[in-house]
């Protein structure tokens, strides 16, 4: 093995589009903090939602196969950066620790799966496996001054016994990974409260009032920005925060950034990796009232 | 508020089902209420959810399967982690949705039109196009104008492909799929 961290990545289909800069500033921190990546060979869709509300051999199936192309790597494990994704994995490999489900899974396959790998987030290698230390020693240019909500979303870190990671009510890590670049963190009551998920399409009004809940929340607390580790909820508060103000007759304008973008910024990485850019409510609002607040305190 | 009359409709086999196909022990629930009390969803459902608990507990399957709450639960496990007895309660509402689609019940056919499209677009492709699903759920719906006024928000930042990011083993893909409807068929 080239490194003492080497992972098997899985991008999940939003890595490809609607979250292209999630899935670049992971890559980029991972280099950054000596993680080695291997995509998944030819990697395919977990199925997301919709395959576990149809049947579980079939959503399980989906997941597996992307766990026995990761099974033929040199690797420690499988991470992904979505918790979507992951909830998928995760549950899909804690069933097949049942043998005859494992063998029903296997019987859609062309490739059995062992199930033997660890699976986990991004966000818990970078906070069990690299260290808050680690990151914090790696800080050129601290986030002082920015104050975030950090929103977790539902499934991270739910039901405990499957996830294994954090607390289900109370999470820390991303907090943690935050304070570690200077940010400061606000106390976020909604952490693991639902954005809406998938029903920007069928029921707009549903993310309408859930995501409106949450960016109440976050002004409530005086925060610049949110930071978040999910790519559906990154898109109800930032691309969808334009619909939430005109069914709700709010007037937010609340930046919606990933935590790997936060941390590349803080590590001092390119723009190019990081696509800022990519957000639909600019970040820059969220920058200058940190660059206002650091001139504060300097003088 | 609905009367419903036990004793002519209970239904044992559903109860058994559910358990069966959920691996849960509904007869552990004693209505605290906790998983209503933590259910996002709770303001737009037509029955609780755990009213629903108590509906499988006496057996009542057409008035479990025909819920609107099947189809909005957004699987959040908010119920499972809080549920005093241990009960996988987010895992039988996804049961639940599994035993009405096999009845042909869809009250919110919007919600399965959104699934279906979605898995659709991965048997095809071997991972999800979001644009051409985008397309085939308005075509479906007859919503033509679903989300337009975002397409000038999202359009411009390059994320969205227009052709799908199809993978050598898609076929690997179809055949899973392939392989499922056959041995649900027989
Ligand atoms: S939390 Fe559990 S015991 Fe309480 S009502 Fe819901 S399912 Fe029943
Ligand atoms: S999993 Fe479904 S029923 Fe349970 S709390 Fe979440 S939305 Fe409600």
């Amino acid at each position: 093995m080239s490194s003492s961290l080497t992972f098997a990545y899985y991008p999940g289909c939003s890595g490809l589009g609607t979250s292209l800069e999630y899935d670049t500033s992971t890559r980029a921190i991972c280099a950054a903090l000596g993680v080695e990546l291997v995509d998944i060979p030819d990697w395919s869709c977990c199925g997301s939602t919709p395959a576990h509300t149809v049947d579980h051999t079939l959503s399980s199936a989906l997941s597996a196969r992307n766990i026995a192309q990761a099974e033929e790597l040199d690797v420690q494990g499988i991470i992904t950066p979505c918790p979507s994704c992951l909830t998928n994995l995760k549950t899909a490999s804690h069933r097949m620790e049942d043998e005859a489900f494992k063998e029903k899974v296997n019987k859609l396959l062309e490739k059995p799966v062992e199930n033997k790998l660890p699976i986990m987030s991004v966000l818990q290698l970078l906070h069990e496996q690299v260290g808050v230390e680690k990151v914090a020693e790696k800080v050129v240019k601290p986030l002082e001054g920015l104050r975030l909500a950090p929103y977790y979303g539902c499934i991270m870190n739910r039901p405990p016994e499957v996830m294994n990671f954090d607390d289900c009510e109370n999470p820390i890590a991303m907090d943690e990974l935050m304070a570690a670049l200077g940010a400061d963190v606000a106390p976020f009551p909604l952490k693991v409260e639902c954005c809406g998920a998938s029903f920007g399409v069928a029921r707009k009004d549903i993310v309408a009032k859930l995501s409106g809940k949450l960016l109440d929340a976050a002004e409530d607390v005086e925060a610049h920005a949110f930071v978040t580790a999910c790519p559906l909820c990154q898109m109800n508060l930032d691309l969808r925060q334009s619909q939430v103000n005109s069914l709700t007759g709010s007037k937010h304008d609340m930046p919606v950034f990933y935590y790997t973008q936060l941390i590349g910024k803080a590590l001092g990485l390119d723009a190019k990796s990081l696509q800022m850019d990519k957000l639909c409510v600019p970040p820059s609002k969220a920058f200058r009232k940190m660059e206002e607040a650091q001139q504060a305190n300097a003088s | 508020m609905n009367i419903v009359s036990l004793s002519n409709s209970y239904d044992a086999d559903f109860v058994d089902e559910v358990e069966k196909e959920s691996k849960q022990n509904v007869s552990l629930c004693y209505q605290c209420g906790n998983c209503t009390a933590g259910c996002p969803y709770t303001s737009f459902y037509d029955i609780p959810v755990s009213q629903i608990m108590r509906l499988v507990q006496a057996g009542q399957r057409e008035t479990v399967l025909s819920c609107k709450s099947l189809w909005l639960c957004a699987t959040c496990e908010s119920c499972t982690t809080r549920c005093p007895n241990e009960i996988d309660v987010a895992r039988i509402m996804d049961v639940l949705r599994h035993m009405a689609r096999r009845a042909g019940k869809a009250p919110e056919p919007q919600v399965k039109t959104f699934t279906d499209s979605f898995l659709a677009s991965v048997e095809k492709h071997g991972r999800v196009f979001e644009m051409g699903l985008m397309v085939s759920y308005m075509t479906k719906t007859g919503r033509l104008m679903t989300d337009s006024d975002l397409a000038p928000k999202i359009l411009p930042k390059g994320k969205l492909a227009f052709t799908p990011h199809g993978i050598v083993g898609k076929q690997e893909v179809a055949n899973i799929f392939k392989r499922y409807n056959e041995e649900r068929d027989s």
